[in-house]
């Protein structure tokens, strides 16, 4: 290691200090605006000296919102169970459709496979309003609006390309020489890819199947559209709170740290898993 | 078992690798594939495994074809250059990968492990995962892998390649009794001459999209085919000089230092043509002067090896000669010295195409034996 000054270990604090200011000052105020009443968020000017209150939570929870116009139902738990199914079950899919058709990309150079697999990335470079509208018209005509169904194949378009193309460079990085001794030693190709392509892919299937999770859950256009009020996950149920007697900041503070808590969570225990699987693929694609 | 190959070709894109190669292995026999890098030595492994398929021609073992026919289903052990183990599996388990395809109780598993582990001296590391292992533990560990289903075709593609030099000389004396024991047709591939004269019963020598020359270590050493193939096999390389045979004293002679090099008689046809004629070092000697047929030299450098020492001397028209000689026995140092040739081991190559020109005698009694 190289011996560091203190005058410049003082300005390397000083650095890091304010990027942690910048980065995390938005989720800290979120968390604490949660914990307060509409009457002192709104306060001039704003203080971080305040009675904390459970009432947000307790509202949310209890599916009952206190406005001055009166009580308003909202189902921000069903909301919640909405995201963590829609999400699991697209993320699901998307292993069991993207993990195989990563290895055909990596290993079996057909006819045209390079162009397939580009066309599947550039799903994500079209933004999803483009084909949303006639989208709508077709899952109407099909009858796929408003289910979960519909919602999970839609969310396709955002897990399928980055689980491919993750996974597909985890593969490539497999020496195919490794996967030839396990056929010659007499197994046939489903063992191989089960017992040695799979678990030496673990790393990046395991990243790629988080990082679409957090971008499923993150999620906001699609459900806008295609989902109605039981469908909807947390991204759009926050919405709710935008009454016609004003907007609850208490309530939206709360249910945006609920709907973070669990992607928070997941990247917080898969950070490293993340970074390492993110860059290690990176290396060769 | 018999491997036969039938006019292989195999390209990769516009590359071809190998062209019109056949081969045949016999039962209990071990070939090895000889020449450098990029030869498609490894390819034509690939291709008898099966994880590969030729363009064209016909893979045959033991009478069948091998067309369609699956790597799992042809019951090969294959070792490989980089080893490839499983990285997830710990050296027992990657032992007995051809053991759990075959379905055997774990204790048979257990038992055959443990002694073809002994066999390599790797029983001690049987549960630590391949990158615990030094690189002596990984080769040993990878041959046992292929040796472990006691195959009857075993392919070994320079597995002593990425080993230390002293655990290289050691296996290079274990292999051949390993092999022997193993009863197996063994196909092993190297880019190290030594090891190819070791090792093999044959050697096939590849370069250039196929094979150049098949025989014995002694017949390629000693009659090689062309200049390429003299020049792979032996250290230091094998002099070669442009030469044109003559006949003085009715006796055909090749002029080095202006003097005259008897060569066998069977070269007539090659009087008055520019051939190279092929001198191993170690085929050449110092002599006193005087000595009739001696060649004079101005001797340059002298390089003492371990075993050996080459000293590399200059002719009388300035081209480099070596001559080598065992260690410890005296030798000029520097100034004139004379260096006598014996007229047999004399190799004479056509200059233009490098192919070694066979003395006639020897063609006519192959015509008397046909």
């Amino acid at each position: 290691m190289e011996t560091t000054s203190p005058v410049e270990r003082l300005l390397r604090g000083i650095a890091i200090t304010l990027v942690c200011l910048f980065f995390m000052f938005p989720i800290v105020w979120i968390v604490l605006m949660s914990f307060q009443t509409n009457e002192t968020i709104l306060r001039v000017p704003p203080s971080v000296i305040f009675v904390p209150t459970l009432e947000n939570y307790t509202a949310l929870i209890t599916g009952k919102l206190e406005t001055q116009a009166g009580t308003l139902d909202i189902d921000f738990m069903g909301n919640l169970w909405n995201s963590l199914f829609l999400s699991t079950t697209s993320v699901a899919i998307g292993l069991i459709l993207g993990v195989p058709a990563a290895y055909a990309f990596a290993r079996l150079k057909f006819r045209g496979s390079e162009d397939i697999a580009f066309t599947l990335l550039s799903f994500r470079f079209a933004p999803p309003l483009l084909v949303l509208l006639p989208l709508t018209i077709y899952f109407q005509q099909l009858g796929l609006a408003n289910t979960y169904g519909g919602l999970i194949w839609v969310y396709q378009l955002i897990v399928l390309p980055l689980i491919l193309w993750i996974v597909r460079g985890y593969f490539e990085d497999i020496p195919a020489d490794i996967e030839y001794a396990y056929r010659i030693a007499g197994h046939d190709f489903w063992s191989t890819f089960r017992r040695i392509a799979l678990p030496l892919a673990g790393p990046g299937i395991a990243a790629a199947g988080l990082l679409s999770f957090i971008f499923a859950w993150n999620n906001f256009v699609f459900a806008l559209v295609l989902a109605s009020a039981d469908k909807q996950p947390v991204t759009v149920g926050a919405l709710a709170f935008v009454t016609a007697s004003g907007i609850q900041y208490g309530q939206v503070a709360a249910g945006i740290v609920l709907s973070i808590a669990p992607t928070f969570a997941l990247a917080l225990y898969a950070q490293r898993y993340l970074v390492e699987g993110l860059s290690l693929g990176a290396v060769k694609g | 078992m018999t491997i036969t190959l039938k006019n292989i070709r195999k390209a990769f894109k516009t590359n071809t690798v190998l062209e019109d190669v056949s081969l045949s292995v016999a039962t209990g026999e071990t070939l090895v594939l000889f020449g450098p890098s990029g030869a498609g030595k490894t390819v034509l492994l690939r291709l008898i495994a099966g994880v590969i398929e030729p363009d064209a021609g016909e893979i045959h073992v033991n009478g069948q074809n091998m067309a369609g026919v699956e790597p799992e289903d042809r019951g090969i052990g294959m070792a490989f250059q980089n080893f490839a183990l499983f990285p997830h599996m710990d050296a027992f388990a990657n032992i007995a990968a051809p053991l759990t395809a075959r379905h055997q109780s774990k204790a048979v598993m257990k038992d055959t492990v443990e002694k073809v582990a002994r066999l390599l001296k790797i029983d001690h590391v049987l549960h630590h995962k391949p990158k615990e292992l030094s690189n002596g533990q990984k080769q040993r560990t990878a041959l046992a892998r292929a040796l472990s289903a006691a195959p009857s075709i075993l392919l070994l593609d320079d597995p002593l390649r990425n080993v230390d030099a002293k655990l290289r000389f050691e296996m290079r004396l274990e292999l051949p009794r390993l092999l022997k024991d193993q009863n197996a047709t063994v196909i092993y591939v190297t880019q190290d001459y030594k090891e190819a004269m070791a090792l093999g019963h044959r050697i096939a020598v590849m370069n250039g999209h196929g094979i150049q020359q098949i025989g014995t270590p002694q017949d390629i050493y000693l009659s090689p085919a062309n200049t390429d193939i003299a020049r792979l096999f032996g250290d230091p390389v094998i002099n070669l000089l442009d030469v044109v045979p003559e006949r003085r004293d009715g006796r055909v002679v090749a002029l080095i230092s202006d003097t005259a090099i008897p060569l066998l008689d069977d070269y007539a046809p090659q009087i008055g043509q520019t051939c190279i004629l092929g001198l191993r070092p170690e085929a050449l000697r110092f002599v006193p002067e005087g000595t009739p047929g001696a060649i004079p030299v101005e001797v340059e450098a002298e390089t003492p090896l371990n075993e050996k020492t080459v000293t590399l001397a200059l002719t009388l028209r300035g081209r480099e000669i070596m001559v080598s000689r065992p260690a410890g026995t005296p030798g000029p140092v520097s100034g004139r010295a004379y260096i006598a040739v014996d007229a047999a081991s004399a190799i004479l190559f056509d200059r233009a195409s490098g192919r070694r020109i066979a003395p006639v005698h020897k063609i006519i009694r192959k015509e008397e034996v046909a």
